[in-house]
């Protein structure tokens, strides 16, 4: 990387809510949508994207210090919040990385409008029931347990967010789970129609998936495949959920590749 | 005063050192481990012992739930309720209580209710409570609405047993065509409702503003003079007149005919470590959206082993020195509830006596000891304090049948 990326950070007004939005870069819209435990503000994998995109990161509402939309009840509507943001910013052709829980949203947007989008990446996506397997419970787990979990590398957890995460946090944690228990409780970080409707969608699709994801089995990333009409699967090798942040540079070379920037 | 008998209903006959390796006596603590064979003869125990209160002049039983843990039997309150209603005379029997959040269909809960309150004629209480944190797991209910859930599920309930029927329900979390139940309670306008609590601040103000008595769950003298604090205070602005008759307190108390065996099975009560709620695993018993905002950073530092659980009971010497557990024999036990009456003033007291492995025969001496010489002297405590009851006070079932209510003086 030859400079860090200089990153906006603005406040969108979206359908009442005042949405955090960092974006940096220039060229393709590039919409990341993070995981299911929020996001740091800056991570390598951002940074890498930023150099050949136009990379839009926002945070999704209620995660983290943004405001609560304590009327939002499923993924769906973060999905059309999504979609009302590139509206309102006048981003009419935009690709989509999904990391996680952020690869449902993704789906879910990609689902409705099967023409604007450039591609989709999802990357252990969670959304659709795994056929063999369950995607880890984050419930009945301590939030360091969770997100351990999501590494296949311990070393990795602890460059991110050192061997003892701070209590800021593990209350941001915190407010991340109640967020994700006010979306997606039951059935648990899935819904049972996305899989039918994915059969409509007309982007090309790379699903991702890190060959030792402990929190969404490898299996949901088959029916990814095979559900989505132009999709095929990249396999990152000693790697686990949070592909983002163990493998940054080779999530970044994946997404470009598959985009056409290289 | 109202003077309840209270017991968990302890599942004592399953294997505690799987518990103490497993680390957790609950939620997720195999039950493998429960025996059905001792289950049936626990259950018939307690029905015993609860017939013997009455018998020996308890003025309530008090029944609560919980689920997945051997802390208690009772998965629903409502059919030890329904069983008491049958086979007692006086006594109120006294829910502390339903789990609403736990009800996907209040309209059920406010039936089932109705039935025990006329099939024991009219001695139901009938309280209410969130469930604790891995009740929530237990049974599948999103702790996130966890509060939103109780308020909307009372209003429900009050609304089935107060308006005429048919009428529709579009809530944020139940919705029904048709609430027009054929069973409504005895009592009118409603079986008295009392809140039980412990931590919630959020609680305290919302029984106080409906002028429901609040019972504090076995917290310390003064813990239990803060709530009465935060409760008095939403009172006057309500426009009600606090007092004793609004207080409840639940105590860890155990009467023996020896000081010796007082003590010994007084030990009983930390036979879950002394947790409140069994050996309790931090993460199960806080699920995120089930507290308040405010404590939010208390329970995650617990949970990682960085605080000290917000719930943590001190070691038994220290609990008996400080009277959060009282035993021994009548006359010690008198002389100490005397100091804990005057100190906190409660026109309800609930006696939990009996926890653990304590055996059926002590439980049932332990209970005609209270009869013969613990109550009378607690009644006669209560008259010199003036503690009186709900029902001696004849206060209004809620703040929606108060007739004298005063506006709010404007500060100068």
């Amino acid at each position: 990387m030859a400079s860090p990326a200089a990153w906006k950070e603005t406040l969108v007004d979206l359908a009442g809510l005042k949405l955090r939005l960092n974006r940096a870069g220039s060229g393709q819209a590039l919409l990341v949508l993070h995981h299911d435990i929020g996001s740091l503000d800056r991570l390598p994998f951002y940074d890498a994207l930023a150099e050949r995109f136009d990379v839009l990161v926002p945070q999704h509402p209620g995660y983290g210090q943004s405001e609560r939309p304590v009327w939002m009840r499923s993924v769906r509507d973060l999905a059309v919040l999504y979609r009302l943001l590139l509206g309102q910013l006048g981003i009419e052709r935009a690709s989509l990385v999904g990391l996680g829980f952020g690869g449902w949203i993704a789906a879910e947007m990609a689902t409705m409008a099967p023409r604007d989008l450039g591609g989709l990446v999802l990357v252990g996506a969670m959304g659709i029931k795994p056929p063999d397997g369950d995607i880890l419970d984050q419930a009945l787990l301590s939030y360091i347990d969770y997100a351990r979990a999501g590494f296949h590398d311990p070393r990795r957890f602890e460059a991110v967010y050192g061997a003892e995460p701070s209590t800021d946090q593990l209350v941001e944690w915190d407010i991340c789970r109640e967020m994700n228990f006010r979306l997606a409780w039951k059935p648990y970080m899935y819904s049972q129609t996305l899989p039918h409707l994915l059969r409509g969608v007309g982007a090309p699709a790379l699903v991702v998936w890190g060959d030792d994801d402990r929190i969404v089995p490898r299996s949901a990333g088959d029916r990814y495949v095979s559900a989505l009409p132009q999709a095929r699967l990249a396999i990152v090798e000693s790697c686990g959920h949070h592909v983002d942040m163990e493998k940054p540079l080779e999530l970044a070379r994946l997404v470009t590749s598959f985009l056409g920037v290289a | 005063m109202h003077i309840m008998y209270f017991t968990e209903q302890p599942m004592s006959a399953y294997p505690a050192e799987e518990g103490l390796r497993f680390g957790a006596t609950a939620l997720m603590f195999s039950n493998r481990h429960f025996d059905p064979v001792a289950g049936s003869r626990l259950y018939n125990e307690y029905i015993e012992q609860y017939l013997h209160a009455e018998t020996m002049g308890f003025d309530g039983i008090m029944l609560n739930e919980h689920h997945n843990a051997p802390f208690c039997m009772q998965a629903k309150a409502n059919i030890f309720a329904s069983i008491l209603a049958g086979m007692t005379q006086r006594v109120k029997i006294v829910m502390l209580g339903n789990p609403l959040p736990l009800a996907e269909n209040p309209v059920r809960l406010a039936e089932e209710l109705a039935m025990i309150d006329m099939i024991s004629k009219g001695r139901l209480v009938s309280g209410f409570v969130r469930g604790g944190g891995q009740e929530q797991l237990a049974t599948g209910v999103n702790p996130a609405f966890n509060r939103e859930r109780f308020e909307e599920a009372h209003d429900l309930v009050v609304k089935a047993w107060t308006q005429p029927g048919p009428f529709r329900w579009e809530g944020a979390h139940y919705q029904h065509r048709v609430v027009n139940p054929w069973a409504l309670p005895l009592q009118k306008p409603y079986p008295r409702v009392w809140i039980p609590g412990v931590i919630s601040r959020e609680t305290i103000v919302w029984a106080a503003r409906h002028r429901y008595p609040y019972i504090a769950l076995n917290t310390s003298v003064e813990q239990t003079n803060r709530i009465w604090q935060v409760y008095d205070e939403t009172a006057a602005e309500a426009g009600y007149q606090s007092g004793p008759e609004y207080h409840g307190y639940l105590k860890q108390v155990h009467v023996a005919e020896t000081e010796e065996k007082a003590i010994e099975n007084a030990r009983q009560f930390m036979w879950m470590q002394g947790e409140f709620t069994g050996l309790a695993h931090p993460v199960w018993s806080t699920p995120s959206g089930y507290s308040s905002p405010e404590n939010r950073r208390g329970f995650v530092e617990f949970s990682t082993g960085r605080g000290t659980s917000p719930r943590r009971r001190p070691p038994f010497e220290e609990q008996l020195a400080t009277s959060m557990i009282i035993a021994g024999t009548p006359k010690t036990v008198i002389a100490k509830l005397k100091h804990v009456m005057e100190q906190t003033r409660p026109g309800i007291m609930a006696l939990w006596a009996n926890d653990g492995a304590v055996s059926h025969q002590d439980s049932m001496t332990c209970i005609r000891l209270f009869g013969q010489e613990v109550l009378p002297a607690m009644r006669d405590i209560a008259r010199s304090l003036d503690l009186k009851s709900p029902f001696e006070a004849e206060s209004p079932v809620s703040i929606d049948y108060s007739t004298d209510l005063k506006p709010r003086v404007p500060a100068a």
